[in-house]
């Protein structure tokens, strides 16, 4: 069963339609097979036509569908021996951030994605995606590790935010998110970082700080959710949509905005409905983003990516 | 490094040309409710005489508390404003002028360079009062600037951070002052020169996740609430009551993530002999 989001609503009667249409056994005097055609041709220009103008709004919807492929599914799709690391060193594993080495593309990497599960179950026990400090400090870890046995580390950024709770301040929040931030900004070696879905302020800066950062097409990344944002500054969390679209937050703004590096097209009517085809185009992208990077030495990489973050900020929409 | 050139020269600013006339001879401790006489007040640095509790300063007594005589103001260097052109019920652009007219500042972050007890220091002072101390791309730029100056004056770093968090007017320019600001903290460290956080009430959110928590040494002031998620947004997310003293400066200190709680009344002197116990290369 498809997942239709609210306005995807003339797609999903389109869809039905035609699955009833084909279910059915073949009636005389109408010929099925042109009709479903039609309905075929029909529903995929209604897609192209929603999903060529999709709202701010309408894209945080796609960015968090619960179709969409998630950290997993991407390290299941481009990374081979994946094999994962686990913990802190200090107090706990935390599984709302993946990590661990593998190969991409036959190279030796380091792997860090935010998970937020698929199922009710997996969802749980990633706890959506919303990291604790221990994830952080995992992922600060293994950014260490990449450098010192020089290996590209490869990110995939998908989470409504760190983790807001008594435990994780009192564990030091904070100071996890910077160090990690640190850890990215420091690194020897080549950062890729690519925000698949959600990239929920400062729990996606942690692992976002890299040489290239590249965003799905219909993701998005911004400072506080639509929903949060229209909470303080609307005092009323219906005007999420609002919101939405006044944080820019899409990726075509942040393009704009000179703050990430580079946009990697969707499937038609996003990455949920062919998980492989949007895999895929991520793994060329971070593959192309990659092999410049591959022969600079540290020193000039790591000088490379302070001036890039040191000149954003200094351009505006207009 | 171009600006600096332009940047080093002294400039006066009508933040210390403006007498401060009290509105009131009187004031209230919002801690303990007691009226305190405004020149008590200023002689005990805005602490009650009565509770001891640490009110709110601005930025030019924070300066004054901080440096000898003698220092300077730096500008900083001017970023766009209102990159997104954002409104919600108000333009931010008139936010911001609002926010300048009442402060007389520029934006939330002030840079001095002078001396602390002799020493050479780079001070750089968050204003809570513009726009709750929030974090966009001219702190950012402010917090850059001020490592830049360090490491070019051969001086310790000491920021005073007193913020609500990212400034969400300017989303995702604002969310990448976190990097931004790391970076300079990281040009300090470089150097070898020390890199010391004071946390004033309030420090949350993206400055604390950012360079706040990157310190060489952290102090705070006493009951100052310091943490990354606001106290609502947990209560709402953990559906349970918070412990008492939850993100105060002195929960952090008993968690390992600050060094000292200090007084306001002996922070310059603490500050002065952080700075001089690193230093064993000047003292040489
Ligand atoms: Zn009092």
């Amino acid at each position: 069963m498809r997942h239709y989001l609210d306005f995807e609503k003339p797609i999903a009667e389109l869809e039905g339609k035609i699955e009833e249409l084909r279910r059915m056994s073949a009636p005389d005097g109408i010929n099925i097979a042109d009709e479903v055609a039609r309905l075929i041709d029909k529903s995929a220009h209604q897609l192209r036509a929603t999903y060529s103008k999709l709202t701010a709004w309408q894209k945080t919807q796609v960015a968090r569908h619960p179709d969409r492929p998630k950290a997993k599914n991407y390290i299941a799709g481009l990374i081979t021996e994946f094999s994962p690391l686990a913990g802190d060193r200090a107090f706990a594993d935390d599984a709302a951030i993946l990590g661990g080495l593998g190969r991409f593309r036959g190279r030796s990497v380091v792997v860090l994605g935010t998970e937020k599960g698929s199922d009710t179950e997996s969802r749980v026990a990633h706890n959506f995606g919303m990291a604790r400090p221990e994830g952080y400090r995992k992922a600060r870890r293994l950014i260490e590790l990449a450098g010192r046995f020089g290996l590209p580390v490869l990110t995939f950024v998908d989470t409504p935010g760190a983790y807001p709770g008594i435990e994780a301040e009192a564990r030091g929040q904070a100071e996890a998110i910077a160090r990690s931030i640190e850890a990215c900004l420091e690194a020897p070696v080549p950062v890729i970082a690519t925000i698949i879905g959600e990239g929920g302020s400062g729990g996606a800066i942690a692992l976002a700080a890299g040489d290239a950062v590249l965003m799905l097409e219909h993701a998005i990344y911004s400072v506080i959710s639509p929903e949060g944002c229209a909470s303080i500054l609307w005092r009323d969390a219906a005007q999420a949509s609002t919101a939405a679209e006044a944080l820019r937050l899409t990726a075509q703004d942040l393009r704009r905005l000179k703050l990430i590096d580079q946009i990697v097209a969707e499937p038609l009517g996003g990455a949920h409905r062919d998980s492989k085809q949007a895999i895929d185009a991520v793994g060329a992208a971070v593959q192309t983003a990659l092999a410049p990077l591959l022969s600079l030495d540290a020193a000039s990489l790591k000088a490379k990516r302070r001036d890039k973050f040191l000149a954003m900020g200094r351009g505006s929409l207009s | 490094m171009s600006w600096l050139n332009e940047v080093i020269r002294p400039k006066i600013r009508s933040l210390f040309a403006r007498r401060d006339v009290p509105d009131n001879l009187w004031h209230q401790c919002p801690a303990c409710q007691q009226m305190i006489f405004h020149r008590d007040l200023e002689v005990a640095l805005k602490i009650c005489t009565h509770c001891g509790h640490h009110m709110r300063a601005n930025t030019s007594e924070r300066l004054a508390w901080t440096l000898d005589d003698g220092f300077n103001l730096i500008e900083l260097p001017k970023v766009p404003a209102d990159p997104l052109r954002f409104r919600d019920s108000k333009r931010y652009s008139d936010r911001l002028k609002q926010a300048r007219d009442a402060t007389r500042m520029d934006d939330a972050l002030t840079v001095a360079h002078g001396s602390i007890d002799g020493q050479r220091a780079v001070v750089a002072v968050m204003a809570f009062e513009f726009m709750g101390g929030s974090m966009g791309a001219a702190v950012g730029e402010g917090i850059v600037a001020a490592g830049r100056l360090a490491v070019l004056q051969d001086a310790p770093l000491i920021i005073f951070t007193a913020s609500g968090g990212a400034r969400m007017q300017e989303g995702s320019v604002s969310l990448m002052q976190m990097p931004r600001s790391v970076i300079a903290t990281r040009m300090v460290k470089d150097a070898c020169l020390p890199y010391i956080v004071v946390m004033t009430d309030p420090t949350t959110g993206g400055v604390t996740a950012s360079f706040a928590m990157l310190g060489d040494i952290h102090l705070a002031e006493p009951g100052a609430l310091i943490g990354f998620a606001g106290a609502r947004v947990i209560e709402q997310t953990v559906r349970e009551k918070l412990p008492e003293g939850f993100q105060r400066a002195e929960y952090l200190h008993e968690h390992g993530i600050i060094d000292a709680v200090v007084k306001r009344t002996d922070m310059k002197a603490a500050l002065a002999r952080f700075i001089s116990l690193l230093r064993i290369k000047e003292a040489a």
